[in-house]
């Protein structure tokens, strides 16, 4: 038998290189599979298409940015969340609302070319965030429904809500009654940051948010609140924090960025709102929290990581003809080494014989 | 690099450049790339246009060089993608409707490559080809066959999204088959999928359970024909053969027959005559063509469907000729007229009189 003993100690050095270590980890996998996968390829050059070309080449790298900054956003607001024992698992929903939101505003003034009308709709995406990860809150609190299924449920709500807005009131009234809006102007469009590719202002916002938690976890009261309340829930009722406070402020938070993701995805890359606008951001966003061990900045790190692993799959499928399901193989070695190593540098392994 | 090959290289790439304006004809091998939205194994969709993709390199040999991208989402992940392509592609298909802005957006920014949407309608550049094929045509002949089998009178129809083209083919097949049989009932289960077998065979499941007898779907997994062959009920092949799932329940198919417009399409970027158009072709160009027909069924009903398909081929009929009514009772088609294609049949947002489930919205 085997047996999972925590260690006295943790090696901070290990704590430090254990992200490395289920990279290289994951590496050497896709390397193996790869070499009895492949035929006529060699492996270097696919692992350069893989790894390597997305950061080398600048139109790849813009992509790379534009599909992390979603990530980014809303991994951020579920390691807040996450810290607190709070389990948003319908971050995907959340950002669906917000998309839908804050979209409704800016098709509603499809005529209007002005400066408050980007700012209007970003607000209507965060409340619209807000509002959908409030009714797991409220759910909770009220009547002790698990936030984890509420959350999870709802995310399929607001994907067939979508669907209904579209084929209804946002519908393109000129578009041959396909399921699409009308394609957004410019002044309810993202300002690119990057001329000639897609990268929007998301990312910007994604840095300074990612600090401002950083420091709020670090100094404002709330940081301690939800930490203790995550760790050390009893400790925390002791110390007199506000369960129900922690709840709120967990899903209304996560949910906000969640929204604020999806309006930015749809006055972003898509520039429009249809039915493609759940792209899983929501689900993967919470292997990006577990990457970077719930800590905000680390969120930055991990949805570039992740984001590598999108550009460069669908790259080496298009280059190579490898099937799609690369990305999610890579994923998924990647979080299971990943959570492996953080295991044991926590717990040590010890067999021991049973009696019989 | 030393002086001398970079000065080479430049020579050579103005030669290129200089043979480029020349002649528009190509010399090397045409690149063309294809957007799928499904797996090319899923014996639907996206495995016809992928056996489309198959026949251009089969006829043109070392003439061409084929990229495919499969599983590709309708979200801006497919932006990147066809400007991926674009960058080392002559010509691009994109296959599905949902790839339509991205299109256009990706078109504008390379102009000398080639853009070919299927099943949408926007070209405000010249170098994007809209194309898309009459399946409600099929949908026709399989609607005929469907009310002559049918035992219970109710015909099961899996749909995907509420678009023109599936509505377009809900209303054909009902029609056809309360031509033939005036107490026809038809049930439909949408799945907002294109591509989902588990909720296929749900859909699959569910109808058979209200008492259908005979399975349709506009849907692009084999997942509908497995349940039917097991179940015992009559189901029709999507897109492609799939008799190899329903060896019993296959009546027939509506096959898509891509191969050819795409071997025309490519040639015509290797001969320098490729324009922007907008195709849309049924039976009788061969863009839609039908699986053998199952030796079960009763000769009379084959003749019939035969009948149907020359019929269709030699534009004798229409699948839409009035009097048609629109589900609310106003009048649509008045008696022997044919619906244009814009706006009519392009926008189509309404059921035919007699379908007696709720149009979706």
């Amino acid at each position: 038998m085997i047996k999972l003993i925590p260690r006295v100690e943790n090696s901070t050095v290990m704590v430090l290189l254990s992200p490395l270590l289920a990279l290289t980890l994951t590496a050497l996998s896709a390397y193996l599979i790869f070499v009895f996968v492949l035929v006529d390829i060699p492996v270097s050059s696919v692992f350069f298409t893989l790894f390597v070309e997305p950061l080398i080449d600048s139109y790849y790298f813009s992509e790379l940015l534009v599909k992390a900054a979603p990530l980014m956003i809303i991994g951020l607001g579920l390691s807040i969340g996450f810290r607190a024992g709070i389990w948003n698992i319908g971050a995907e929903g959340q950002y669906v609302m917000g998309g839908i939101a804050g979209s409704a505003v800016g098709l509603y003034f499809y005529n209007v070319e002005a400066l408050w009308l980007l700012p209007l709709m970003t607000i209507a995406g965060i409340l619209g965030g807000m509002f959908y990860a409030g009714i797991a809150a409220f759910l909770r609190i009220k009547y002790q429904v698990n936030e984890i299924l509420v959350t999870l449920m709802l995310t399929y709500v607001a994907v067939l809500f979508l669907s209904a807005m579209l084929q209804g009131p946002l519908r393109n009234p000129s578009g041959f009654n396909f399921p699409e809006s009308r394609i957004f102007h410019d002044s309810a469009m993202l300002p690119i940051i990057w001329e000639g590719t897609r990268l929007h202002i998301g990312l910007i916002v994604a840095i300074i948010l990612s600090f401002v938690a950083w420091f709020g976890i670090k100094k404002h009261m709330f940081g301690m609140q939800i930490k203790i309340s995550g760790s050390a829930p009893r400790a925390a009722k002791f110390a007199g924090f506000d369960d129900n406070k922690t709840v709120w402020y967990s899903l209304l938070i996560s949910g906000g960025l969640a929204g604020l993701a999806g309006l930015f995805e749809a006055a972003g890359p898509a520039g429009q709102l249809t039915p493609g606008l759940p792209q899983f951001y929501g689900f993967t966003a919470i292997i990006v929290a577990f990457l970077a061990r719930l800590h905000p900045v680390g969120v930055l790190f991990s949805a570039l990581l992740i984001a590598l692993s999108y550009v460069g799959g669908e790259n080496v499928q298009i280059e190579y003809n490898l099937p799609s399901s690369i990305t999610q193989i890579f994923q998924g070695m990647l979080l299971f080494y990943f959570l492996a190593c953080d295991i044991l540098i926590k717990y040590k392994v010890v067999s021991f014989k049973t009696k019989n | 690099m030393s002086n001398r090959s970079l000065s080479s290289v430049v020579k050579l790439s103005i030669l290129s450049v200089v043979l480029a304006f020349t002649s528009n004809v190509y010399a090397d091998p045409v690149k063309a790339a294809f957007v799928y939205i499904g797996p090319t194994g899923d014996h639907g969709w996206t495995f016809a246009h992928d056996q489309g993709a198959k026949y251009v390199k089969e006829m043109m040999g070392d003439d061409v060089i084929i990229t495919t991208v499969e599983s590709v989402e309708e979200n801006s992940d497919s932006e990147r993608v066809i400007t991926s392509l674009a960058r080392k592609n002559d010509i691009i298909f994109t296959t599905s409707f949902g790839y339509m802005n991205p299109t256009v957006k990706v078109a504008a920014r390379y102009p000398n490559v080639k853009f070919e949407h299927a099943t949408g309608y926007m070209r405000p550049t010249d170098n994007i080809s809209t194309y898309s094929a009459r399946f409600y045509e099929g949908r026709h002949v399989i609607g005929k066959i469907a009310g002559r089998m049918t035992k219970n009178n109710v015909i099961g129809y899996i749909a995907s999204f509420p678009i023109p083209e599936v509505i377009r083919g809900i209303n054909s097949a009902y029609l056809a088959a309360k031509s033939v049989n005036p107490d026809i009932e038809m049930k439909i289960v949408w799945v907002y999928s294109w591509y989902d077998p588990g909720k296929e065979a749900d859909a699959a499941n569910a109808l058979i359970a209200q008492g259908a007898d005979i399975l349709m779907q506009h849907t692009d997994s084999t997942a509908p024909m497995t349940v039917a062959e097991e179940k015992g009920v009559y189901a029709f092949g999507q897109a492609s053969n799939m008799r190899e799932w329903g060896k019993n329940a296959q009546l027939t198919g509506i096959i898509d027959d891509w191969g050819p417009y795409y071997l025309e399409r490519v040639q015509a970027v290797k001969d320098g005559t490729w324009t922007s158009t907008d195709v849309f072709h049924g039976v009788d160009s061969g863009m839609v063509k039908f699986a053998p027909m199952n030796k079960s069924m009763p000769k009379d009903i084959r003749n019939e469907a035969s009948r149907a398909i020359i019929d269709l081929s030699m534009g004798k009929i229409h699948p839409f000729t009035g009097p048609i009514n629109k589900q609310d009772g106003s009048p649509w088609l008045a008696e022997g007229e044919t619906p244009p294609n814009y706006p009519d049949l392009l926008t189509m947002d309404f059921y035919v009189e007699g379908i007696e489930a709720k149009y979706p919205n």
